[in-house]
């Protein structure tokens, strides 16, 4: 992971239709030589709990829905929230950094988190991260 | 043009049947098969994602790899890539 490009995104919502477009993006931008640096913070925790990628729901009162999205993801061929996650760190262009302030916030210990996270990270260290990158997004 | 004959004037070292794929799995689909191929040699991929012709346009001008043909006939898009690089 040297000479690529980056993209740095703040996950803040651990929900199906955010996390999608968070995956596709950062599947995307493996396959085009981007690497994904991606800060789980709030809500966004959730998705890096264990079966929580599995388990993401769509938020609210379509909370309802999201078998029948999950239906339609799959009819698609899209791949599922962990097989996006797999083909990125089969890619080698992802990065998972946990925010430790929500750690503690919402009570979650290191080892209930899904072994895909690379680093528990506080702001600072993220925003390194993102001052140094070529796209910034907040999802 | 020929339509689908414009490929057959490339020595196509492996085709990827991308129908029915949509972003980001076409491209991700190609990066694999880049991966494993050496400097010069051509892919071949089919895709009916109607968003696949700029994504190959962009991930070609952004990885340096050559789009040497893209076509499109029955709703099926025919893309030629020239690997370029290590």
């Amino acid at each position: 992971m040297t000479e690529n490009k980056k993209m740095a995104i703040i996950v803040h919502s651990g929900t199906l239709d955010k996390l999608y477009p968070v995956f596709m993006l950062a599947s995307a931008g493996g396959a085009m030589d981007v690497d994904a640096h991606l800060f789980f913070t709030f809500w966004g925790l959730d998705a890096l709990k264990k079966g929580g990628l599995e388990n993401a729901k769509l938020p609210g009162v379509m909370r309802v829905g999201t078998g029948m999205m999950k239906g339609r993801i799959k009819d698609a061929n899209v791949p599922t929230l962990p097989a996006l996650l797999d083909l990125c760190k089969e890619m080698g262009t992802i990065k998972i950094y946990a925010c430790s302030t929500t750690m503690e916030l919402m009570k979650v210990k290191e080892e209930e988190l899904i072994p895909e996270v690379d680093e528990i990270v506080g702001a600072a260290a993220f925003l390194e991260i993102a001052m140094d990158a070529d796209v910034q997004l907040f999802i | 043009m020929d339509g689908f004959n414009v490929s057959e004037r490339y020595k196509v070292k492996e085709t990827l049947d991308c129908k029915g794929l949509y972003c980001p799995m076409p491209i991700v689909k190609m990066k694999k098969a880049l991966k494993g191929m050496a400097e010069g040699e051509i892919v071949k991929i089919l895709a009916t994602d109607p968003g696949s012709k700029r994504d190959f346009e962009a991930f070609c001008r952004k990885t340096g790899n050559k789009l040497l043909e893209s076509s499109q006939e029955d709703g099926v898009f025919t893309y030629i890539v020239e690997k370029v690089g290590p």
